[in-house]
Formats: C-alpha cells, sequence, structure tokens
C-alpha cells in the first residue's frame, strides 16, 4: 500500500501527480473526552510499541508526565478553575500532523520525513540521521528520541490503516466519539456544529483549535473554553521556530551553502540542547 | 437494567449516582454522549467524588460516602411536595392507590412490628388492606390517609432539603439544582433514567437506596418508559448471566428459591413459594411457580423425577439460614469448612477485609482455584506477612481457558444473552472450565459407584445427557437451559403443539406434570427449533429506538424494555408517540415484546407488572426486611448520628459478626470516611497481569483532599498510610481539588478514596484496598458495606 | 512479531544528491507499513470484563490450515456491535495481551501442606485428588436431617463459589453439580 507524496524532507518538493487527494483530518472534541485511556491503548496496540519500563506514579491520573517515542498518543489531564467552576480537563495530546510541518522543514535528512498529500506526516526512521532538529522544529513538542534506536518517532496517524481504507487505531476505539476521523471539510463542519452547540449550553468561548501558525492541522480540537488552550495543555498560537522559518525561508535560495548550513544547523542544536558534550554521539 | 445500554441515548435527564459509568462502563457511557449530544439531554452527577462521569456532566454535586438514600429521600420528598410527579401513572400502574393495614407506622426509627430482642420485624402490618376475597381495597383518589401515596407523602415530608444538606453534607443549593433537573421529568413528554451501580449496592442500606430510586421513578412515570427505567450498570461480562442461573445460596436459576427447611415437601414448597393473585384481574405471573420449578427438577434428575417421589425435591439441600459469601468465610475461618472449588474468581482480594479472608482460607484442609493467571486465592499462603510452612492447606492451581479460547454466552447487564465463538485453542495444558468441572464431578461420580458413600443418589441419578460426558458443548447446554418437550405438547384442543423431544420455544410451554425439561425458565427461548438465538446477529431495528430485536436474544422473551406496559396510558396510547415502546392497534400489541399478554385489550387491567400479584409497580413493599419504605441509616462506621433518629442510627437489621478479627471502628479513633472504587485504566484484579495497563495505572495511590493533605502536612506523591480497625494500606497520596470537605450535621468530615485495583500477585504489585473494609452487612441481600466506613490518615 | 515490520519507502542520500544535479528521481508514492490484520482469521467474540459485554473481532494469525497453530495478532472493537459499534475502553482495547501473556497458567499445579512452593503435576494427579476431597469431606460433613429431625440433606464441609466471569453455560453446569453435591455455601461475584 502507498500513498501519494506531497513534500519530503532535505529535497526538492516532488512534483505533484494528477490526483485529488481529500486531506484527512482528527477531530477531538474535548468537551466530551473521559479520559479513559482507550486511545493511548489502542495506538500501543495497533503500532506493537509496549512501553518496556512501567513509568512511576505521576501524581496525577495522566500516564506519564510527556510523551515518549514509544507513546505517541497522551491524554494530558488538568485540575483547574473553568468559567468561573471547577473542572477537570482531559485531552487528547499527539502529532498535530501540520500543514506546514515544522519538522519536516528543519530536517537535514533526505526522506526522514515524508508529507503525503492526505496531510499525514510521516517519519521515515530508515532515513532518520537522529539529529533531532524536527524536535526544535515542532511548535508542539512531538517527536523524541529512541535511546535504543537513535531514530526519532511519533505518531503516524496510522498511515498503514489509513492508506488501506481504515480509521485509526485510536479514533476507532474512542468510546464516546470525542475522537472523530474524516476529511478536514467534514471534521470542520462537525466542529463548528459542536461549538455552535457549546455556545448555545452557555460554553460563550468555544472554539475550535486549528492553529493558522502552521497553516491548521490534520489533528484539531473543540474546546469548551477556547480562550484558555494551554488549560488543555496545547500551546496558544504555535508557529514553526524562526530559525527554521529563515533557514528553509528567506535562505531557501541559499539553502545549498554547506557552510551556512552547518553554522545553522549547529545553532539549532544549541538551541534545543546546550552544548554538547565530549560523549555524546552524533550520527549520520 | 430494566431497559438498556443503547436505550440511554432516548433519556431527557441521566442521574448517575452511585455509580461512575465514564470510567466504568466507557463503552456503555457513549449513549449518555449521544443523548447529551442530539437530544439536548442533561446528565447528573452525585458522588462523593469528582470523578470522571462529573467531568463531563452538566451537574455536579459531592455527597458524603453513605448517604444516597437521604438525598433520594430528598428528590422523593421534593416530587411529591411540588406535585411534580406522574399523577396518571402512579394510579395506574403503582401501589400508589392501595390502602394499608390500621396499625402500619413509622417512628423513631423503627416501622411498626419491631422485636427489640431479636431484631427483626413482625410485619403483620406491613400489608395491604384486604376485602372478604382476598382483594387489595384500593382508594382510587389517592387521598385516603392510609393510602400508599399519602403514607409516602408522611414518611418522606422529613426529608426537606436543609436535613438532606446536613445528612449528606451538599449544600442545599446544590440538592435543589438537582433536584430541578431530576425530578423535572414526570410528565409524560419527558423521560429520565437512573444509573447506578457498586456505589449503592455496597452498604448495610444497599437495597433500600435500590427502593428509593425505584419509587422515585414510579413516582416520575418512568419505568416501562424508551429513556427511562432504574439501570443496574453491574460489574462483570456475565455477573447478569451467574446471577439468573442462580450461583447464589439461596437461590437455583430462574430465581427459583433453594428450599427452606420449613418445606419439607414440594407441596409446602410449592405452598410458599407461589404467589396468591392480589387484584381479580392482575396476571399474577409467578403464580407460574410449579411449572418452572417442576421443569428445572426435570431439567436437573431426568427420568428419576417423577410425580411420586416429588420430582426428587427431597435430593435438593435446605436451607435454613444466610450461607452467603461473608456468613461462609465467617464459618471457614471458624474452622467449620475442610474444601472449597473456586472458578474464577479471587476471594483474597474480592471479599471485604482480607486479612480474615486469607486467615479463612489457612483454616481450610484443600482448595481448588481454576483460573487464567495466579491469583492472591491460589497463593494466598505466600501472602506477604505469612509463613507458609504454618500453612497445612492442599491447593490445586487448575490452568483454565479465558473468554477466546472457548464459546458460550455471557448475559450483559441489558440482559442480552450473546454467544460467543472460540478463537483458539487455550495455551499448554489449560483446559476450559466446564472441562474441569465436568471431569472432576464425574470422578467423584465414579468414587460412588464404586466405593460406599453418603445418600449418593443425587450424584448418581444428576441428568448428564452429554456426547462427551467429561467436556459437554456449551452449545448442548444451552439447549438443555432452554428446555424441551419430554411428550408431545397438546393445546386445549388435543392438537399437538410441540412434538415430544423439540425444543420449547417459550415459558408459556412449561408444565408442572413433568412433560417438560427446563434449566431456567426465564431462558426459555434462547434456543428453539430455529436454532440458536443467542447467535444471531441481526441489526433490523424496526422502533428506532435502539432495541434491535434480532440482535443476539434478550431474557425474558426477547423483550428489551421490562414492564413496557407501564409505557402507554390506559387506551395502550404511548404517553409519548415519538417513544413508543410499544401500543396497542387494535388487534394486539405491537413494537418491543409486550410485557403484558401480546392479545389482551389494555381494558382487560392485568396490571403492568404482570409478574407481581398485585400487578402494579411496588412503591409499599412488604417484602423487605428493615421496611417497606425506604429510611436513611448511617453506615455501621459513621462519623456522625443519624439526625433523623439517634437513638436508631444504624440498619436496625444490619448483620456484623462477632469473631475477634471482626472489629468496627469509630469516629474518635478514625474521622476519616473512605470509600473505594475502581478506575478506568484497570479491571478489577485482572489488569495488573497486563503490561499495558500496568502502565496505565501503575502504583496504588490514595486521592485526599488538598485541605486535609494540609492539616495532615501531605504533599503529592508522599507516601501516606491508611489504617482502619482492621487493617492497614500504605501508598503515594494523590492530592487532588477533586474532593472537598464537607459540613455534616455541623461537623466538618473529610473524606478519602482508594482504587481497589492492587494486590500481592500480579506485573504490578500494591495493597489490596480490602484489608480496611468491614464486614457488615445489609440484611435483604447480605452484600458487604464497602464504601462509606472509618479510616484515618498518617504520613509514612 | 514478523507480520508488522515496517516497509518504509527507502530514499537515499544520493538520490536527493541526484536531484540536486536536476536528475528528477523522487517518488511520487511512498510505501507505507503493511496491514498487520489484512490477512488474518476473524472471530466474533464478546469482551469478558465489564457487563457493557461489547462485540470484539479477535485476529489470529493463519487461515486455520491444518498445520497452523493460530495466535492472537489482535483485537478491534465490532463494528456492527449496536452497542459498542466498534469503539472499546482502555481494558478491551488491550484484549490481546490478557490472552497472550506470559503469566497464564499452563499446568496443573499442586502445592503439598507446609510447602514453601507449587509442584507441577499432571491433569490426571490432580482431578483424582481433588474427586477424592470431595467425597471425603461430603461423606464426612454430610448432614441428613437437621437438629429438629428436618430432612436436610446437604453437605456442610464444602463451598463452591465462582462463575460471573465465564459462561452462562458454565455457571448452570456450576449449580446442577453443587446442588446435586449437597453444596449450600455457594456465591459468586454478584453478592460483592
Amino acid at each position: 500500500m502507498a500513498l501519494e507524496l506531497k513534500a519530503i524532507s532535505a529535497t526538492n518538493y516532488p512534483t505533484l501527480g494528477i490526483k485529488e487527494t481529500e486531506r484527512v483530518c482528527k477531530l477531538i472534541d474535548v468537551s466530551v473526552c473521559i479520559g479513559c485511556k482507550a486511545c493511548e491503548v489502542a495506538c500501543q496496540e495497533w503500532n506493537d510499541t509496549p512501553v518496556e519500563e512501567t513509568y512511576p506514579y505521576t501524581g496525577s491520573y495522566q500516564t506519564m508526565p510527556e510523551l515518549a517515542y514509544n507513546f505517541w498518543n497522551l491524554i494530558k489531564f488538568r485540575e483547574v478553575e473553568l468559567g468561573g467552576s471547577f473542572g477537570w480537563t482531559m485531552a487528547k495530546y499527539q502529532c498535530m500532523h501540520c500543514a506546514d510541518p515544522g519538522c519536516l522543514r528543519a530536517c537535514p535528512a533526505p526522506g526522514a520525513i515524508v508529507q503525503y498529500t492526505n496531510g499525514i506526516v510521516d517519519f521515515v526512521q530508515e532515513n532518520c540521521i537522529g539529529c533531532q532538529f524536527c524536535v526544535t522544529g515542532c511548535p508542539f513538542d512531538v517527536p523524541r528520541l529512541s535511546p535504543k534506536s537513535q531514530k526519532v518517532y511519533k505518531c503516524t496517524l496510522c498511515s498503514d490503516r489509513v492508506a488501506a481504507g481504515l480509521e485509526p487505531a485510536c479514533i476507532k476505539a474512542c468510546p464516546t466519539g470525542c475522537l472523530q476521523f474524516g476529511t478536514k471539510k467534514q471534521m470542520l463542519e462537525k466542529a463548528m456544529k459542536r461549538v455552535r452547540q457549546l455556545k448555545a449550553q452557555g460554553f460563550s468561548q468555544a472554539a475550535i483549535y486549528d492553529p493558522p501558525g502552521v497553516l491548521g492541522t490534520h489533528a484539531i480540537y473543540v474546546l469548551p473554553h477556547g480562550d484558555r488552550p494551554e488549560d488543555y495543555g496545547l500551546p496558544r498560537d504555535p508557529s514553526v521556530p524562526w530559525i527554521v522559518s529563515l533557514w528553509k525561508g528567506p535562505l531557501k535560495t541559499v539553502g545549498n551553502v554547506v557552510l551556512l548550513g552547518g553554522i545553522l544547523t549547529a545553532a539549532l542544536h544549541y538551541l534545543k540542547f546546550g552544548p554538547m558534550r565530549a560523549e555524546e554521539k552524533t550520527r549520520g | 437494567m430494566t431497559n438498556g445500554w443503547v436505550d440511554i441515548r432516548n433519556s431527557d435527564v441521566i442521574l448517575a449516582m452511585g455509580g461512575n459509568p465514564a470510567e466504568n462502563h466507557p463503552c456503555g457511557f457513549k449513549w449518555v454522549i449521544d443523548a447529551k449530544k442530539n437530544r439536548g439531554a442533561k446528565l447528573v452527577c452525585v458522588d462523593p467524588r469528582f470523578n470522571r462521569t462529573a467531568a463531563v456532566s452538566d451537574c455536579y454535586v459531592q455527597i458524603r460516602a453513605g448517604s444516597d438514600l437521604a438525598f433520594l429521600g430528598g428528590l422523593i420528598n421534593y416530587t411529591l411536595s411540588k406535585g411534580l410527579y406522574h399523577e396518571e401513572y402512579v394510579r395506574l400502574f403503582t401501589n400508589g392507590p392501595f390502602l394499608i393495614k390500621e396499625g402500619f407506622s413509622f417512628k423513631d426509627g423503627l416501622f411498626s412490628g419491631f422485636n427489640h430482642n431479636t431484631h427483626t420485624y413482625d410485619k403483620s402490618t406491613w400489608q395491604y388492606e384486604q376485602d372478604e376475597k382476598g382483594y387489595v381495597r384500593q382508594g382510587p383518589t389517592m387521598q385516603d390517609p392510609r393510602c400508599v401515596l399519602q403514607l409516602l407523602k408522611k414518611h418522606f415530608e422529613r426529608y426537606t432539603p436543609e436535613l438532606v444538606s446536613q445528612i449528606t453534607g451538599a449544600s442545599v443549593k446544590d440538592f435543589l439544582r438537582v433536584a430541578e433537573i431530576v425530578c423535572s421529568t414526570g410528565t409524560p413528554d419527558k423521560a429520565g433514567t437512573i444509573m447506578y451501580a457498586l456505589g449503592w449496592n455496597h452498604h448495610t442500606f444497599s437495597v433500600q437506596i435500590l427502593r428509593a430510586a425505584a419509587i422515585l421513578q414510579l413516582l416520575l412515570g418512568n419505568i416501562g418508559r424508551p429513556g427511562g427505567g432504574l439501570n443496574a450498570l453491574r460489574g462483570h461480562s456475565n455477573i447478569q448471566g451467574g446471577t439468573d442461573h442462580g450461583v447464589s445460596y439461596e437461590k437455583l436459576p430462574g430465581y427459583l428459591k433453594i428450599p427452606s427447611v420449613q418445606h419439607q415437601n414440594l407441596k409446602d414448597y410449592l405452598k410458599a413459594n407461589t404467589p396468591r393473585t392480589l387484584i381479580p384481574t392482575s396476571m399474577n405471573y409467578w403464580g407460574n411457580y410449579p411449572k418452572f420449578f417442576v421443569s428445572f427438577m426435570k431439567c436437573m434428575f431426568g427420568r428419576y423425577a417423577n410425580k411420586e417421589n416429588d420430582f426428587c425435591y427431597d435430593y435438593l439441600p435446605k436451607i435454613e439460614r444466610d450461607y452467603s459469601w461473608v456468613n461462609m468465610f465467617d464459618d471457614m475461618y471458624q474452622g467449620k469448612l475442610e474444601g472449597m472449588l473456586c472458578f474464577g474468581i479471587n476471594p483474597v482480594a474480592n471479599g471485604p477485609h482480607s486479612n480474615k479472608m486469607l486467615a479463612a482460607l489457612s483454616k481450610l484442609k484443600w482448595l481448588v482455584v481454576a483460573e487464567c493467571f495466579e491469583t492472591e486465592t491460589a497463593q494466598f499462603w505466600k501472602a506477604p506477612g505469612i509463613d507458609p510452612t504454618t500453612i497445612n492447606t492442599e491447593v490445586f492451581l487448575l490452568p483454565a481457558a479465558n473468554f477466546a479460547e472457548k464459546d458460550g454466552s455471557f448475559t450483559n447487564s441489558a440482559r442480552w444473552v450473546q454467544w460467543k465463538w472460540k478463537a483458539l485453542d487455550p495455551p499448554g495444558e489449560a483446559k476450559a472450565d466446564q472441562e474441569i468441572l465436568a471431569s472432576i464431578f464425574l470422578k467423584v461420580r465414579k468414587l460412588y459407584e464404586q466405593v460406599p458413600g453418603t445418600f449418593p443418589e443425587p450424584i448418581l441419578h444428576l441428568h448428564w445427557p452429554y456426547n462427551n460426558p467429561t467436556n459437554p458443548l456449551l452449545e448442548e447446554v444451552a439447549k438443555e437451559i432452554n428446555g424441551q418437550a419430554l411428550e408431545d405438547l397438546k393445546d386445549e384442543n388435543g392438537k399437538i403443539i410441540l412434538r415430544k423431544g423439540h425444543q420449547l420455544s417459550s415459558y408459556d410451554q412449561l408444565k408442572d406434570d413433568g412433560s417438560t425439561a427446563c434449566g431456567n425458565w426465564i431462558y426459555c427461548g434462547c434456543f428453539t427449533e430455529e436454532g440458536n438465538m443467542m447467535a444471531r446477529r441481526g441489526l433490523k431495528d424496526p422502533t428506532g429506538l435502539g432495541m434491535y430485536p434480532e440482535w443476539t436474544w434478550s431474557w425474558p422473551a426477547n423483550r428489551r424494555i421490562m414492564y413496557n406496559r407501564a409505557s402507554c396510558d390506559a387506551q395502550g396510547r404511548p404517553w409519548d408517540p415519538t417513544r413508543a415502546g410499544i401500543c396497542w392497534n387494535g388487534e394486539r400489541w405491537v413494537g418491543d415484546i409486550p410485557d403484558y399478554k401480546h392479545d389482551c385489550p389494555p381494558e382487560a387491567g392485568l396490571g403492568a407488572f404482570i409478574w407481581l400479584p398485585e400487578g402494579a409497580g411496588k412503591i409499599f413493599a412488604s417484602d423487605l426486611a428493615e421496611g417497606p419504605f425506604p429510611e436513611h441509616y448511617e453506615p455501621i462506621e459513621s462519623p456522625v448520628k443519624n439526625i433523623l433518629h439517634p437513638g436508631v442510627s444504624t440498619n436496625p437489621l444490619a448483620k456484623t459478626f462477632k469473631s475477634d478479627m471482626d472489629k468496627y471502628g469509630t469516629p474518635d479513633e478514625y474521622p476519616i470516611v473512605c470509600t473505594t472504587y475502581r478506575l478506568t485504566e484497570h479491571f478489577h484484579f485482572w489488569t495488573k497481569h497486563i503490561t499495558v495497563n500496568s502502565e496505565l495505572q501503575p502504583e496504588f495511590f490514595v486521592e485526599i483532599p488538598e485541605g486535609l493533605a494540609e492539616e495532615l502536612g501531605i504533599k503529592n506523591q508522599q507516601e501516606i498510610r491508611v489504617s482502619s480497625i482492621r487493617g492497614s494500606v500504605q501508598g503515594k497520596a494523590h492530592v487532588t481539588k477533586r474532593i472537598k470537605p464537607m459540613e455534616v450535621n455541623g461537623k466538618k468530615v473529610w473524606q478519602i478514596g482508594i482504587p481497589i485495583h492492587w494486590g500481592f500477585a500480579g506485573r504490578v504489585k500494591g495493597p489490596l484496598a480490602n484489608f480496611l473494609t468491614p464486614t457488615a452487612l445489609d440484611p435483604n441481600c447480605s452484600i458487604p458495606e464497602y464504601k462509606g466506613f472509618l479510616v484515618k490518615v498518617e504520613k509514612v | 512479531m514478523e507480520l508488522t515490520r515496517r516497509h518504509f519507502l527507502k530514499l537515499s542520500a544520493t538520490g536527493a544528491f541526484l536531484s540536486g544535479l536536476g536528475f528528477d528521481l523522487r517518488p511520487a508514492m511512498a510505501e507505507v507499513k503493511g496491514l498487520k490484520i489484512s490477512r488474518t482469521t476473524e472471530t466474533q467474540s464478546t469482551c469478558p470484563y465489564c457487563s457493557v459485554s461489547c462485540g470484539v473481532i479477535i485476529h489470529t494469525m493463519g487461515d486455520r490450515a491444518a498445520n497452523v497453530t493460530p495466535t492472537v495478532v489482535h483485537v478491534e472493537g465490532n463494528p456492527d456491535h449496536p452497542i459498542n459499534q466498534g469503539t472499546l475502553c482502555p481494558k478491551g482495547a488491550s484484549l490481546k495481551q490478557y490472552v497472550v501473556n506470559d503469566r497464564r497458567l499452563t499446568k496443573p499445579l499442586y502445592r503439598s501442606p507446609g510447602s514453601t512452593h507449587w509442584h507441577e503435576v499432571d491433569w490426571d494427579f490432580a482431578l483424582t485428588e481433588i474427586a477424592r476431597h470431595i467425597k471425603d469431606t461430603r461423606d464426612k460433613t454430610f448432614q441428613s436431617r437437621d437438629e429438629e429431625g428436618r430432612i436436610v440433606n446437604r453437605t456442610m464441609g464444602m463451598a463452591g463459589i465462582g462463575g460471573c466471569t465465564d459462561t452462562g453455560e458454565m455457571n448452570f453446569l456450576l449449580v446442577k453439580t453443587m446442588r446435586a453435591l449437597g453444596v449450600v455455601y455457594l456465591d459468586q461475584q454478584s453478592r460483592l
């Protein structure tokens, strides 16, 4: 099974074919999330990514503090004051599959990150050099390096299932229908309808989260308190970091200048990870 | 459940109380979300903790664990005092108009007839007033001060919002917020449902909490209607099936009763258990008891059961007292038992007071456990703190197949009996439980054939008609449960309606003369001549209400909503035409399988509750041990005295135990209210054997409110110890805003919560919550009080 | 598991270099990993956990051919089931691990009085010993009449519990056999 490509990291973008592919999209309606973690389990089960070590208790219902290279789907739990009353928010967190993926833009390894015409951003570990520029490039702090394989991993939006005509595993499992899947157009329509409903129920700030800073995402949210995305663990106004934009933006014409590229990549690495230690292994 | 999971989508108001469906039944909870999204239904959550159901509710109110009945009493009073009840429904379908005998009274926490020495009731005043023929006298206007409705009003007028607040710790404002929503469904165009589970069951007054909820739903006209009902969520995949098939000391399959020692012959037994009609026209379906019982005995003992020997009535054991779980383990602890067989159950973890469970098991001579995993019970002899060399119990741990490795049926809480298929063989030498049980039984039978023994007849004569006796096919057993004709069955004109040897198609065909055999009469119809009805997978939904009559099979008679006659008015027209469960079309009832004679016109007055001798829903019920109306009593361990009647603070009929291990704490030493519960990430004590679920909730923890943590100087994730008078557990503190301090009768009361899922056997380990829980029982059903007991909390 | 090996596109650095020189070797399509359940055998079953009783589909490896020992590859919700409609909770979603689990018991185990450990035994030993215990206990503790001389015909020395996690049919057999043995201490999870 294959999917048509739209963009490939560190490579001139391919010529698009004549096929019109619908863009796919996940809708996460936080107002009906019960934090059951079925999506977390379905993700691990489908992708065969068991967590080898048992993470200790986090002091909350949240399974672990953050995403991991083998844990691509995390529900964040927060006890917060919302709209004047107490609330316990639970919101699924995973790769957003940005229309303008910062990870792909930052990636120096040809073919390590691809974007399909259906909107899925996928990591191709065979081509990954483990440099973690994608980690810096991601405005959502999603990709994670495996210490075992020295490759970076994240949610694939179940590209294998989607290519075969199935929905992603997390979507299928979700008991309450908090997770929905379809075309981006359909999901936006559903989200808008739900926002109207929530507004009518008194959630005056209900809104769709589809951040324009990354030209929209292929995982969008309905937030009952849309003015406070942080309370659901989502960044406000995310965008591709300036240094990545600079590299792949105005400097694109001289993008093949190895020296400058080298300086910038070093700067990127420094920004994200600080000074390199002697024992740190560099690959690729 | 009176209704079903999908039917919840037809509700306007959903009260989740005494249950946490979002966490414990997520896939059933989808229908709550569906109702919220598509009908604009309101979800109300009343619980000691702000849980995951509360997180998506429209209205949440915190109450003290163990005070639910007072809260429901307040709702009943609110409904009655504001005139919000569905008056026509109450008059037509409940015993609201029935007159109660003079002399019935309630004073200072006790109903009339209480015997202070025996702590039992003489129920002679709790009866309907009857005419000379023995039929009930009624006051159709429901104004007579001795009619049930007026007595109910009087009984509950004490449950004012202020009193509810004092007992439960919820504010008056919060109580009224709930009351306004929940009590709004008393009109024909509205339907409300209640979802409850062990939060209501785990008390020494559990049945009375359910009674209060049933009364509220009857008053609001919600029983029998699509979108209504009183829905027990239940906890295990086949716990409904286990209950239906009578794996209980006092029952036989189909809710028949195990004989009492008082009934020494079949005639006395049948007389005592066959109810007499109380309304001239009522159907009184339980009046067919002899047919159900005789058919069961023919199934048990085949050709050996005949009229001359009372259908082997003597072969059944007779009881005179309570032999249920906690009594069983108490007797075991006293050394009265030698052996035990456990099939797929883990008493050390499940039962109250785990330390007593462990001590009791160590007094056994032999123990057999059939399981998929090594459980706490199987390895009780190596429990922490126990020296195995001092334990002389022989233990057999038999490897069993799991669900995927055998076929057979599970009955869900909506009474759907769903057949499943075998996907693969069990691993290694593991065997299906039916093969293990049959092999053991046949070995015992062989011993009785070879070596003389006591009263071998029931063993030798047990009907065992399976092709491969040591490994019965579950289809064969299912056919046996359904039942068959043992002779040609004829109608009143002598026409043959069913040939000898054919499968029965309905319990209407059962006979009390030995010409039919039926293992469980309520399952009659599940495996007919047409085949295995439980294996059906049809998706037609003719009513559009989500009943799916061709999807598997539902007891009784494939009916999807119980008491559905009450969904229509006196003329058989649905109260709400947009939600018509059934309706009378002039010739017969159409829609769901009617809970009524299918061709009997509505005017015939069979009663909407055809199972009961009075044909009416019981607002007043003399069947209960501690009173015909529910009354708030405090838990056995309570931080406060009952402010309604301090002299009778706890349920006067609640059972406690007297061994040296059975102790009950007091608030001076144990001031904090504790409740136990499940988390959505785990299933009971099974998923701690599974990697992924062990990661989702890796460690035992205790939920404690912020304020209490501050008082005790406890920080989040700090190690703490929780102790009751019976035992203690240690684990991480989960300091949360989700439990607030409460003001109970002027006293500040703290409440904490303990999830149950850990133990000393498993991939992840932790203390058993049941080291803390008390051995105190409800007098009606002997369920232990796992919720609302007293503890103290310390830093470690 | 071999079936789930990733088959990703192979884009070499060389290809990218060549493309920089003007050779267009860029693929228009990328291979994604194969669907691990594309040729499995599907069996309809019911989740054994809570009482919603969700429909599940068990995917086993192999096509039921004679020489194959199937193992569970994956478990997913049955989309046709009217209640769960394909969805599952975090317990149902991990059912594969409930079946394929290194903690599963595969041999009868026996612990003798005072022993500190289990012994593996064969089935015949276990069944024979259990049957002997049952008969001994029954014969020793059977009560034909109570103190008042009433017929009671019951076995006082043994208890039987269980059933809620097993099939309805097994429950029925449990009642049938226990009552024939005269057991009165009979109970199950629904009491708790």
